[in-house]
């Protein structure tokens, strides 16, 4: 059982570990693919190269809260959606949302799981996954956005997470479960 | 033969699922999906289910709770629930266990890890 202090903080470079772990693990055991990490970007950089595509996103709640999700083009989505369902989509469909929202699942809570450890427990929600043209995401937290880039052959995936303490633990709406962060188009 | 019951809100699993079960060498009936821990307990008033593959993490009713409404149904109690989920924290996995769960499988997995869990219930 975990009982770690509410005060642990973690640092970026750990979170950065973390992610490229989880993400390594996932797409090398559920894709069959191998990616490459790139250097760290901030939040702007991404919304200024990835406006357009399929966002996922889901959100994080418990001792520390925040979002955690996945961007990349449409074309890159139904690359990984073939890789993962063994089939071939040529457009963005329901059954690449939902992969992409199912691959999202996977690296956002494996990262939880790992950080449990040491944050104590934390709730995950289902995602939510958007694809459209011109649109930026944008959450109403303070707190700073970690992005990594990974490389999947000449595309780019961008695995991303805004996680801190949660000064308001007390107000979830179920216990480990806090409505996800506010999503501006 | 059993039929075997997959209980998860991603239709993309629930698809790998059905492909893994398939490839495995193992007496296998009807394979029957679910969305969520509530169309899961629909299912088993109907169909006659030897084996559940759950995830934990779903809308309506989520696959703990679901676990407790089958342990405690008479016909329903002995049915092998194996959870195969992201959720990998240790109270859960252990809230799972105590409820009777009888494996749990972590996401991402692969083919062989689920081809052997299963194996054990042949």
């Amino acid at each position: 059982m975990t009982d770690t202090p509410q005060t642990e903080i973690i640092s970026q470079a750990d979170l950065v570990a973390t992610m490229t772990t989880a993400t390594l693990e996932v797409f090398s055991t559920m894709l069959g693919m191998e990616v490459t990490a790139g250097e760290i970007l901030t939040e702007h950089t991404v919304s200024a190269t990835n406006t357009s595509g399929v966002v996922s996103i889901v959100g994080i709640a418990g001792v520390w809260s925040g979002t955690g999700g996945v961007a990349c083009s449409g074309t890159l989505a139904c690359k990984l959606s073939g890789h993962f369902l063994m089939a071939e989509y040529e457009s963005v469909n329901d059954d690449v949302l939902d992969a992409v929202g199912e691959i999202t699942n996977m690296i956002i809570g494996n990262v939880k799981t790992a950080l449990e450890d040491r944050l104590g427990p934390m709730g995950l929600s289902t995602p939510t996954v958007i694809f459209g043209r011109n649109f930026q995401t944008r959450s109403a937290r303070s707190h700073e956005w970690t992005v990594i880039p990974f490389d999947c052959g000449t595309e780019r995936i961008f695995v991303q997470m805004c996680i801190g303490p949660n000064s308001n633990a007390s107000r979830t709406v179920r216990p480990g479960f806090q409505l996800p962060e506010v999503l501006n188009f | 033969m059993i039929d075997i019951l997959i209980v998860d809100d991603s239709a993309a699993i629930r698809k790998i699922l059905q492909r893994v079960i398939r490839q495995a060498d193992i007496p296998i009936g009807n394979v029957i999906e679910a969305g969520d821990g509530k169309e899961a307990l629909e299912a088993m008033k109907t169909q006659t289910i030897g084996l559940i593959l759950s995830d934990i993490n779903m809308p309506n009713m989520d696959g703990i709770e679901m676990l407790g409404h089958l342990k405690a149904n008479d016909a329903w109690k002995n049915v092998p629930v194996v959870m195969v989920s992201t959720e990998g924290s240790q109270a859960k996995v252990l809230e799972a266990v105590q409820l009777g769960a009888a494996g749990y499988v972590r996401k991402p997995f692969n083919a062989d890890q689920i081809k052997e869990k299963l194996a054990a219930f042949f």
